[in-house]
């Protein structure tokens, strides 16, 4: 059914008009560039009369790749990212606003530019030929049978021969049945193949621009963890130490007050207040170490995470192996994903025990990190806890795996690169 | 009792030098930094100083650094570290080369006037005190295994290992000195240590224990 469905679908009327536009461009683009670079360089003997003309024809060239740009951003929903525009930051431009300094020609941006619309023309002009040829095909041998009648030798003509009969019709309009079906697929996967000849050309190198869109992505995640973290840093201060600051400060009032008739009382409230004072201490203790250990820039990751070990209800065995420190901010990682693994560990495993290594291999290698119990399992890499974690890994470019079948055990683990 | 104190918030400064004077101490000079916390250790030489990890100029562990260049060259002064968070790191490199007359302590036991006392006097007399949060640390982080201690064993090496007396344990634990006696005999046994006579002794053996063995 999906075949008959996309005979109609507007995905293959869209990938059909890429071809027909492309076709109309293409003529106009190869026109102008095969104009503009050979009487361009062929000015060149005289008096380098040409230099203007080959100024034109690359901004032209660059615009032509930006419409293009644009254009496949309609037609697929497919953003290819942009080169510098000549003269931009990061690539070569025009002296006196129109000649082309020597460097813009040995950039490869130049030439995929030049490249790109040369070959605009036959890529689309092979595209559109055969997805064309295909319906129409199609059509003509599927409609055979209603009109062969008609014909001067009351059939198809072959040369000297002649198709007749009814099962040659009837093989024919199966083939052009057929031949119709797949003239869809094979429309939109020329589509798809010249997009990724666009992409090709017009894209900064393939690799790079899948880095750039990692990077964005990931830019992302930070910039949300940060903020999540900003908030709890801000709802734990606002409901924890602040408000036990408030009761001691209104204790101590109510004591004074009674200082003057009822000292038993006002001593009492002056015990209370001292209670609290400390419970606001150690609450803001454990924020601070929370935002970032002191101990962990001071003494790295073994001294760190032994203290957060020891916070934990349940035993931890905790084994650190790190030949060199990696850098400070990879090291914030590791001890907040011990951190969040051994909260979640005391919340929700019922484990009776937990483990953390922490390897790092080479220089600067990679730090591995690894946090297991051998507790109910269950643990959903989608709750805010650890998808919050993975965000702060994908920050410093590591990767996180979490492992915890119903059941048990858990493995939660990051690779971390140090360089 | 003369104390030199080293501690940059003048707040805390102020503080610590009306608890020790109330306290009936002298307090002998106060430094704002590490610098001058050890020119005046070596004009006044106290009994005992009280320092703070964290100090002008990196606001790192100058203090501590400090801490350890007194205990190295003024072995008879007692040296008590205060620091806003305690970590196991710390106090083991506090310990490691002089286990006895040094203190290491949460900034918030100052609060608890009494036992704040206590424990400065233990530490100028030559014994220890560490704060029960590091010696949960050390607990946690043992290189030997504690397995075969019972929970109320467990109980009386920490508060051993805090620096605390056989008296004061059976006073926290509310049971007699006898039977502090016989827990903590228990405890050399099953971890292996030669019994010590006195107090200091045997908390050093512990430490040592935890900390480095």
């Amino acid at each position: 059914m999906f075949l008959l469905r996309d005979l109609v679908s507007p995905r293959t009327w869209l990938a059909m008009t890429q071809h027909l536009v492309g076709l109309v461009l293409g003529f106009a683009a190869i026109f102008i560039v095969t104009f503009g670079l050979g009487f361009g360089f062929g000015g060149l003997f005289f008096a380098l009369a040409g230099l203007p003309l080959l100024g034109v024809t690359l901004w032209l060239a660059d615009w032509f790749a930006r419409a293009e740009r644009a254009r496949f951003a309609f037609f697929t929903g497919v953003r290819i990212p942009a080169w510098p525009a000549p003269g931009a930051p990061g690539r070569a431009g025009f002296r006196w606003g129109i000649i082309p300094r020597w460097r813009t020609w040995t950039e490869p941006a130049t030439w995929s530019e030049i490249g790109y619309a040369l070959l605009r023309l036959p890529v689309s002009a092979v595209a559109a030929g055969i997805s064309i040829l295909a319906w129409s095909v199609g059509l003509i041998m599927l409609l055979l049978p209603t009109y062969a009648w008609a014909l001067p030798q009351g059939g198809p003509t072959f040369g000297d021969t002649t198709l007749h009969g009814r099962p040659v019709l009837a093989t024919s309009a199966v083939l052009g049945a057929l031949l119709l079906l797949a003239a869809p697929q094979l429309t939109r996967g020329l589509a798809t193949a010249d997009t990724a000849l666009a992409r090709q050309l017009l894209g900064p190198r393939s690799d790079l621009a899948a880095r750039v869109s990692e990077l964005e992505i990931s830019r992302e995640r930070v910039v949300g963890a940060a903020e999540t973290e900003r908030r709890r840093i801000e709802r734990d201060l606002h409901d924890g130490a602040q408000q036990r600051l408030v009761a001691l400060a209104m204790e101590l009032g109510r004591a004074k007050a009674k200082f003057a008739d009822d000292v038993d009382a006002a001593k009492e409230l002056v015990d209370q207040a001292h209670a609290q004072a400390k419970e606001a201490l150690t609450e803001l203790r454990n924020l601070v170490r929370g935002v970032h250990p002191p101990v962990l820039t001071e003494r790295g990751l073994d001294a760190a995470l032994s203290g957060l070990a020891a916070l934990c209800p349940i035993p931890v065995d905790v084994h650190v192996d790190v030949p060199v420190r990696p850098k400070s901010s990879v090291e914030a990682v590791a001890y907040f994903m011990v951190a969040e693994a051994l909260t979640n560990v005391a919340k929700h495993s019922r484990a009776s025990h937990a483990k953390v290594v922490v390897e790092g291999h080479g220089y600067p290698g990679t730090l591995t990190v690894m946090v297991s119990d051998d507790g109910i399992g269950g643990a959903d890499i989608t709750s805010p806890g650890l998808s919050g974690l993975a965000d702060r890994v994908s920050g410093v470019d590591g990767r996180l795996s979490v492992e915890s079948p119903s059941g048990g055990p858990t493995i939660i683990a990051a690779v971390l690169p140090c360089g | 009792m003369r104390v030199v104190i080293a501690e940059d918030s003048v707040l805390l400064r102020e503080g610590l030098t009306r608890l020790l004077s109330e306290a009936g101490h002298e307090v002998a000079a106060v430094a704002g930094d590490a610098e001058g916390f050890l020119r005046a250790v070596a004009e006044h030489t106290p009994d005992v100083v009280v320092v703070d990890v964290r100090m002008p100029p990196t606001f790192t562990d100058e203090g501590l650094r400090a801490a350890l260049l007194v205990r190295d060259r003024w072995p008879k002064i007692g040296v008590l570290v205060l620091s806003q968070w305690v970590e196991e790191r710390y106090a083991t490199e506090l310990i490691s080369g002089r286990p006895h007359g040094v203190g290491y302590l949460l900034k918030d036991r100052v609060a608890d006037v009494s036992e704040f006392l206590d424990a400065l006097m233990r530490v100028a007399d030559g014994g220890s005190a560490l704060d029960p949060e590091v010696v949960a640390q050390l607990l946690a982080r043992s290189r030997h295994p504690l397995g075969e201690l019972t929970p109320r064993e467990r109980e009386v090496l920490a508060l051993m290992a805090e620096g605390r007396s056989n008296s004061a344990i059976a006073d926290s634990l509310v049971v007699g000195g006898g039977a502090v006696e016989k827990h903590i005999n228990n405890i050399f046994t099953k971890l292996g240590l030669a019994p010590g006579d006195r107090d200091h002794r045997r908390v050093l053996a512990v430490l040592r224990y935890l900390g480095t063995g």
